[in-house]
Parts: structure tokens; C-alpha cells; sequence
């Protein structure tokens, strides 16, 4: 089970029997639309406020991840959640939606990998049968919670970032058909004194890093056992310093293709995004997206998918606290 | 106070700050101030249209036309933010659309669509003063120190009102 200091092998092979994507509007204009379950044309997804059009993202996703195994949800023994809002509330509301057994979990846009190696530690000893991992963000909430109103005119630095509109949740079961989670490592809060909440890529790419090179250091593997690594949300800034990093330390990430999940969804050249995505559902629709459909397609193999997140809060930032960040690495085999 | 920061961070996060420092993305200032220059000027232009067409077409005196003129440009502001198209219109041109007193307008009417959900009083009238709170407070205390500094230096000020 554990291997190394932070990380877990699971022998028995969790199976992602089934995942599911929604996406808003926004993000269906993008370069990975064909891959996403359900577009929204409606950024409120017909309710009332942000807060509420997150939820029913969720409750979308988490409930069409469940259609597509074939199961009902009394069948799901565990529901691992999380999501940006204050006390999670989209996933504790979805979660009384869902009427699942609820283990609400919160490691900002790193919880998509959070949540899975979870979900697949708690398969993989026995702990359940059918388990749940969704998350979820929504560009409105977000802004309104971390930055201005969505309708204040301001301009944003080349290196913000866009939070992404959508949910993403995946099944897993000790058998079925389907990719396996074969390890996990959890990353420690990095914390490189970066107080400017429009640079999230430069507070989170120490934090990628770390749990990259753990990983490999932990399961004494090298990066050519994967066909791809993907950072969560670092975006053009992350993205770059995480290149970097990688250098200066004399890790050997050329031996694979290292991509960035905010730099996947949305097209430079006609969506203004500034340095790319960002949020819990990047790298969750991205993986359980576009990702597994590769991995279905067979053309990838094994991959490593490294969700990150900026652990900071409206107030902390406020109070001139710098932005802790942290990585969590799974990786997902064929 | 930035050797203040600094001298809390130990040589690794220096060293690191330096490194994310080098990778960030530098803003376009010079092309910022242009478009901020000329699209603030634009809107400075169409409210001395409007102010015009008040004294040429309505009859007014040149301070009567102010106010209705400051309303128009307000309206605007608001519809446009209303519509989803300020947003978009600020991220090109910067301080150009946020200096005017459009840009007053969409901090005010940008919050209070935000915190419509939250109800009419807690929501709309608490949540509208957002941004727009800290602009009135700071501006107020402004003008009390000038009008201090008028009355004591300006001779015949302090007495005289209007």
C-alpha cells in the first residue's frame, strides 16, 4: 500500500467503470467540446445564482456518471466531494440531492485528484463497492467569491486566469471494464511567498513540482513510464516555471510529453482567457473528459495526472497572507 | 515595504520569487495608457455632447446641463453593464472606462446584479456599496481636507459660502 513516504500503489487496481463531464456554455466553444457529456447553453443552467447553477452541475455530472455504469445510486456505497465555495456547499448540496453516504473533502482545484485517490484508496482496501469522486466550479461563483462582481469592468493582468464552468465525476468499482488507478501521491503544502491572487500559476508550480518529483522519487519509477503527465491549472505562467523547475533540478520530464490541463480547454486565439484555465472542474473534465477518451481510444497508455491547488482564502489574501498551494498525483492506467 | 516582504521570506522563496518574477507576463503599459487616454476621452466627449444638446436644445444654463448630463452617462453605464457588454469593453481599455463616472456606475450596478440572489436589502442595497463604499468614504474625506485647506488659505473663503 504505502510506498515511499507520501505515496500509495494500489495492488488490487480500482477501475474508473464510468465518468461524466458537464460543461457551460464557454467551455463548449472550446477545443475539447466533443468530449464533454452535457453542454450548457445557459451559464445559470436555469436557476437563479451561481451558487445554485454549481450545484446542479454537480448533481448532473455525479448523476449521469451513475446512468453511464449502469447502476442506481443506492448501489454507491461513498461519495468523495469538493469544491471552491465557502463550506463546500455545492457538493454538501448535491450531496443531499444525491442522498449518498457524503465524505465532503476540500483542497481547492487540487480536490478533483484529492477526491479520486480517495475514492480509489477506499475501493482498493475493501471499503466499498461503487464509489463516487466529483467536483465541481463555476466562473460566476468564483469571481464573485475570490475576485469582483463578473460584471466589474476591470482589467485583468496577462496572468490571470479563467475559472472553468463545469463538473466532472467518475465510478469506481474493484472490477468492470474500464482504466485503472493504479497509484497516488499526496503532495505537502508548498508555499513560495506569492501574494498576488492574479499569478496562481507561479504559487502553484512549486507545489506541482514537489509532488511530481515525490512521485517518481517514491515509486521509484521514471517519467518515461508515462505516456503523458498533466499538471491541473498552472496555465501559461505555471506552465513555464513548471518547465523550468523541472530543469534546474534535473528532472527528467523530456522523457514523456508534459501538458497542462488549463491550457487544453479553451482556444487562445478567440476566447479571452489570458493565461488559460483554471478551477476544481479544469482537471476534472479534462481527465474525465478528453483524457480517458484518449486513454479509450488507446492512445494513451498510462498517465499521471497531477490536479493542483491555490489553498487561499478572500480574507487571507486580503490580510496579506501569501497563497499556499499543494498537488495531488494519481495516475490512471489502461 | 517591499524589503519588509522580503526580509520575511527565506532565500529559497527569494530565489523563487526572482524566477516567477522573470516568467511573469509583462503588462502592455504603454498600450494600457493609450487606449485608457483615448477611450476615457471619448466618453468625456460624449458627455459634453450630451451637456450641448441640453444648454442648445432644452434651454438650460451650463451648470443646470451637468446634471442631467452626469444621469445619461450614468444610464448608460448601467444598461451596458446590465447587458453583459462593460465588462468586456473595460478588459480592452482599462483605466479608460474605469476613471469616468461610468465607471462608478458599473461598480455599483455590477455588484448589485451580483447580489440580487441574497435579497433586496442585504443583497442588493448592502452588496451595491461593495466597491463603490471605499470610493465615497475616501472621496469624502478628500474633499473635507481640500475644503479645510481652501478656507485657511484662500482669503474671504471661510465666511463668504454660496
Amino acid at each position: 500500500m504505502l510506498k515511499g513516504h507520501q505515496s500509495w500503489v494500489f495492488e488490487n487496481k480500482p477501475k474508473i467503470i464510468s465518468t461524466a463531464t458537464v460543461v457551460g456554455p464557454f467551455e463548449g466553444q472550446g477545443p475539447l467540446a466533443e468530449d464533454f457529456d452535457i453542454i450548457h447553453a445557459d451559464l445559470y443552467m436555469g436557476q437563479d445564482s451561481w451558487e445554485k447553477a454549481e450545484k446542479t452541475l454537480l448533481e448532473e455530472s455525479a448523476q449521469l456518471a451513475i446512468k453511464h455504469a449502469g447502476l442506481t445510486k443506492e448501489q454507491i456505497q461513498f461519495y468523495f466531494g469538493g469544491d471552491l465555495m465557502n463550506q463546500i456547499i455545492s457538493n454538501s448540496f448535491a450531496a443531499r440531492t444525491l442522498s449518498i453516504p457524503y465524505i465532503g473533502m476540500f483542497g481547492a482545484c487540487s480536490t478533483s485528484m484529492e477526491t479520486l485517490a480517495m475514492a480509489a484508496y477506499v475501493v482498493n482496501s475493501g471499503g466499498a463497492k461503487h464509489v463516487v469522486a466529483g467536483t465541481c466550479s463555476h466562473n460566476g461563483s468564483v469571481e464573485k467569491q475570490f475576485r469582483y462582481p463578473t460584471e466589474y469592468g476591470s482589467q485583468k493582468p496577462p496572468s490571470a486566469q479563467f475559472t472553468v464552468t463545469g463538473s466532472g465525476s467518475a465510478v469506481l468499482s474493484p472490477e468492470g471494464d474500464g482504466p485503472s488507478v493504479t497509484s497516488a501521491t499526496i503532495g505537502k503544502v508548498i508555499d513560495m511567498g506569492i501574494t498576488d491572487p492574479f499569478n496562481m500559476g507561479a504559487a502553484m508550480a512549486p507545489a506541482a513540482v514537489d509532488t511530481i518529483q515525490a512521485h517518481f522519487r517514491d515509486l521509484q519509477i521514471e517519467p518515461s513510464h508515462y505516456d503523458l503527465i498533466v499538471t491541473g491549472d498552472l496555465s501559461k505562467v505555471g506552465y513555464a516555471i513548471a518547465n523550468d523547475l523541472f530543469v534546474r533540478h534535473n528532472f527528467p520530464i523530456k522523457q514523456t510529453t508534459y501538458q497542462d490541463c488549463g491550457m487544453m480547454i479553451y482556444d487562445y486565439e478567440t476566447q479571452q482567457v489570458q493565461a488559460g484555465a483554471s478551477g476544481c472542474a479544469c482537471s476534472a473534465v479534462v481527465t474525465y473528459g478528453h483524457l480517458l477518451n484518449r486513454m479509450k481510444r488507446g492512445e494513451l497508455k498510462r498517465i499521471l495526472v497531477v490536479a493542483t491547488g491555490a489553498l487561499l482564502s478572500p480574507l487571507s489574501y486580503q490580510q496579506g497572507e501569501s497563497i499556499p498551494c499543494i498537488a495531488h498525483a494519481v495516475s490512471i492506467e489502461a | 515595504m517591499a524589503k519588509k516582504k522580503n526580509k520575511q521570506l527565506t532565500p529559497t522563496q527569494q530565489q523563487y520569487q526572482r524566477l516567477a518574477n522573470a516568467h511573469e507576463p509583462k503588462r502592455p503599459v504603454a498600450v494600457n495608457c493609450l487606449r485608457a487616454f483615448w477611450v476615457g476621452g471619448l466618453i468625456c466627449l460624449l458627455g459634453e455632447c450630451i451637456r450641448q444638446a441640453f444648454i442648445h436644445f432644452a434651454d438650460m444654463s451650463e451648470k443646470e446641463a451637468a446634471n442631467p448630463m452626469v444621469a445619461i452617462l450614468v444610464i448608460i453605464s448601467v444598461l451596458l453593464t446590465s447587458f453583459g457588454v462593460y465588462d468586456k469593453i473595460a478588459q480592452w481599455a482599462g483605466a479608460g472606462t474605469a476613471v469616468p463616472v461610468t465607471g462608478f456606475a458599473n461598480s455599483m450596478a455590477s455588484t448589485a446584479i451580483e447580489h440580487r440572489p441574497e435579497g433586496l436589502v442585504l443583497g442588493v442595497g448592502a452588496g451595491m456599496f461593495q466597491l463603490a463604499g471605499s470610493v465615497i468614504v475616501f472621496g469624502t474625506v478628500a474633499a473635507f481636507i481640500i475644503g479645510i485647506i481652501y478656507a485657511v488659505f484662500v482669503p474671504g473663503y471661510a465666511g463668504g459660502g454660496h
